[in-house]
């Protein structure tokens, strides 16, 4: 079971940093980061669970309570970028380029 | 009356901040009014001061915090109160307090009034910390200060490229005075683990020996920063050009700050000084050389300031060669008689030099008594004071000189009385030939400038000080001396123990000196005779003698070459040495390697500049491999 878990875990991270680093719309992006937040949440919770303890279960519902405040934050920082640019390609959004 | 003790240099610090820190707020007027109530409010503390502790035998330490304690160093912020003290605290504050009500009329259209006030406030609370100075470090803050003070004022009218200039000049020089003062300062603290002054006067009898080969080095030194300070040969050069300040802060320099800070110092340190005879002689020879040497240039010069300055290096030796014959009350006598005539003669010549618009060359002078009657009233009573006239302030102290030169029991130097005769001459007649070009003969300088008196609130402080400088001499009438009586206390127990030490019995001067006033009188009148010949009576002698000795003429003129000396000597080859330090070792080798490290980080920027593409896909890629190589760093 910990190991179906575990494979899971690491499949839906991989996933998450494929999205992050090949998809270009910011949404998908965001999508892509909360997916590997995720997936770190059942990693934990499928070490806790083999290590049978209870700490990893409370960690990681700190972890989505704090993730929902981010998400906020995140959704905001998209939807200003939506209203401020006609388009959202993240590759054109480079004004920190050295 | 320890509380009366802190205030009275406390209040010009206050009078300085407030103008210094709001100057720009309050208006213009007030500014003058603070300053000149600060110095008052001195003034008259030191008066109360004055009368709670003048019939104190013993000196009186106020105490009023731990300053600096470090090892076995310990310093209090306190201060040392005996009658030379308070002497010197009525003499600083009278004569800057008249200096500031003089200046309210002689700055008034300058546009930097209020800074004028607050360091000329600044000036006198230096002076009062030195005087009153407890130790020597503490002494050392008012020697600085009034350095400082110097510099600040001197290079008042800073947009004058030769004001700076001789702003720079006077505190370099300075420099090399105090650095001694500071090595003397160590040595004593090495040999006597205190630098407290009472403490090193009561103990050097007892841990040197008369004469001892490290005190007189000390003594020298402790000579050193007053040669600097109070403007002797070799480094009395900064003090003619001290002239580019405003007037009145020549008159506080010359007369009542600065330049006696020496004097004091060694008057302070008497002991350390009566037991040194080779120091003494050192200083009265130099103190003759100034003497003689600064009133003869005076004679030559023609920017009526620059007399002035002359005289006061000249009166300054006349003050130590008081010291080097032991004879510290006539020094201290001296100190404030000069104080008097000499602050009344520079704010007179300010008069006359407000009154002709700035001019300062006397050969554009002449005939103003009729104009400038009170004016002229007062400088010819400076004159009188200044040249010795009999009755005069300075008649008396300067026949206390050379009489103590010649008739003091233990330190007598016949030489140096000698030499203090033929300086009395040059100072009557230089002293005269000022006053005959200002205010006789015809006016010659240009038409259009009305000659005019100074206004009432620069009026009646010179009035003060003709009074002052006409009778403060009976003070020291020789029948019964009281100044010196007054003063005894300070000075009287250092003689005794040095008679002791030599096996001499009396130590008091006794003999009454009217052989001493009849030659002095001859003198003054032989003086005054011969510029009265020279300027009134044959104006032509003078072209013949100068035609007689033209090279002497030029010499006088151009101050004996020592500016010349020391730029040729000292100023060029330094010059020169920095120049070539500037440009081999800073541009060339500092400069290449601080360039070179630069030129490093660049390039290294450059390259990794390369690395912030812009694309957000690209930071997130560092991130994993950052990531990856963490997990592969833990894992490991």
């Amino acid at each position: 079971m910990s190991l179906l878990l575990g494979f899971t875990a690491i499949t839906l991270f991989i996933m998450g940093i494929a999205g992050v680093l090949m998809k270009r719309n910011p949404l998908v992006m965001f999508m892509s980061i909360e997916l590997m937040l995720n997936a770190v949440n059942l990693g934990l919770m499928t070490i806790g669970r083999a290590n049978e303890s209870i700490d990893a279960q409370i960690i990681t519902i700190f972890i989505i309570a704090v993730a929902a405040a981010e998400v906020a934050v995140g959704l905001g920082i998209i939807v200003t970028l939506f209203s401020d640019r006609d388009d959202v390609d993240v590759d054109k959004i480079n004004m920190l380029k050295g | 009356m320890a509380k009366i003790a802190f205030l009275i240099p406390l209040f010009p610090i206050f009078g300085f901040l407030i103008n210094g820190l709001f100057g720009r707020r309050t208006s213009k007027p007030l500014a003058g009014y603070i300053a000149c109530f600060a110095v008052l409010m001195s003034f008259v503390l030191g008066i109360f001061l004055f009368c709670g502790l003048c019939y104190d035998d013993s000196p009186r330490i106020f105490h009023f915090f731990e300053w600096i304690y470090v090892g076995d160093l310990k310093l209090n912020f306190a201060f040392h109160v005996d009658r030379l003290t308070l002497v010197m605290i009525l003499a600083v504050t009278g004569v800057s307090g008249l200096i500031h009500i003089y200046s309210l009329g002689y700055m008034s259209q300058d546009r930097d009034y209020t800074r004028y006030f607050a360091h000329l406030n600044l000036f006198t609370s230096m002076m009062l910390i030195l005087v009153m100075a407890e130790n020597l470090p503490l002494m050392f803050i008012g020697w600085e200060g009034v350095g400082l003070c110097s510099y600040l004022l001197i290079g008042f009218w800073y947009e004058k490229q030769s004001a700076a200039d001789a702003g720079r000049k006077a505190f370099i020089i300075n420099r090399i005075g105090d650095t001694s003062f500071i090595i003397g300062m160590l040595l004593l603290y090495n040999h006597f683990g205190t630098l407290s002054i009472e403490p090193i006067l009561q103990n050097a009898p007892v841990i040197f020996t008369y004469g001892s080969g490290i005190l007189t080095a000390i003594t020298i030194l402790l000579f050193i920063g007053a040669v600097g300070k109070s403007a002797q040969f070799p480094l009395h050069v900064w003090l003619p050009d001290a002239m580019e300040g405003p007037t009145p802060v020549s008159a506080l320099i010359h007369a009542a700050t600065m330049v006696t800070a020496g004097v004091y110092m060694i008057a302070r340190l008497n002991m350390l000084f009566l037991m040194c005879p080779a120091t003494l002689w050192i200083i009265g020879i130099i103190a003759t050389i100034t003497a003689f040497g600064a009133a003869t240039i005076a004679i030559a010069q023609y920017d009526i300031k620059r007399v002035l300055a002359y005289s006061t290096i000249s009166q300054l030796g006349y003050m130590f060669v008081a010291t080097s014959v032991g004879a510290f009350g006539a020094a201290i006598f001296h100190l404030i008689t000069h104080a008097f005539f000499k602050a009344l003669l520079f704010l007179a010549a300010g008069s006359v030099i407000h009154g002709l618009k700035n001019e300062m060359d006397m050969r554009k002078m002449g005939g103003l008594a009729k104009s400038m009657p009170f004016t002229w009233f007062v400088f010819l009573a400076g004159t009188f004071a200044i040249s010795g006239f009999p009755f005069f302030a300075g008649f008396f102290s300067k026949d206390w000189i050379i009489k103590s030169a010649f008739v003091n029991p233990i330190y007598h130097k016949a030489i140096l009385g000698i030499f203090g005769f033929l300086t009395a001459l040059l100072t009557a007649f230089y002293s005269f030939r000022l006053y005959y070009r200002i205010f006789r003969g015809r006016y010659t300088g240009p038409e259009e400038i009305r000659p005019h008196d100074a206004p009432f609130i620069m009026a009646w402080p010179m009035f003060i000080l003709t009074f002052l400088s006409a009778f403060t001499g009976f003070l020291a009438w020789p029948i019964a001396n009281s100044f010196a009586n007054f003063l005894d206390p300070v000075f009287g127990g250092s003689m005794n123990t040095i008679s002791g030490y030599l096996g001499l019995e009396s130590v008091h001067e006794s003999s009454i000196p009217w052989g001493f006033w009849l030659i002095s009188m001859v003198i003054f009148f032989v003086g005054w005779f011969m510029a009265f010949l020279f300027f009134i009576v044959a104006p032509e002698a003078r072209t013949i003698w100068k035609k007689a000795y033209p090279r002497l003429w030029k010499s006088l003129g151009n101050k004996y070459y020592v500016d010349e000396v020391y730029n040729g000597g000292l100023v060029a080859p330094g010059k020169s040495l920095l120049k070539g330090i500037w440009l081999e070792i800073d541009l060339g080798l500092i400069d290449t390697i601080v360039d070179g490290l630069g030129y490093v980080c660049l390039s290294m920027g450059r390259g990794f500049s390369r690395m912030t593409t812009g694309y957000v896909r690209n930071y997130a890629l560092y991130i994993v491999i950052g990531v990856i190589i963490l997990i592969f760093l833990v894992l490991r």
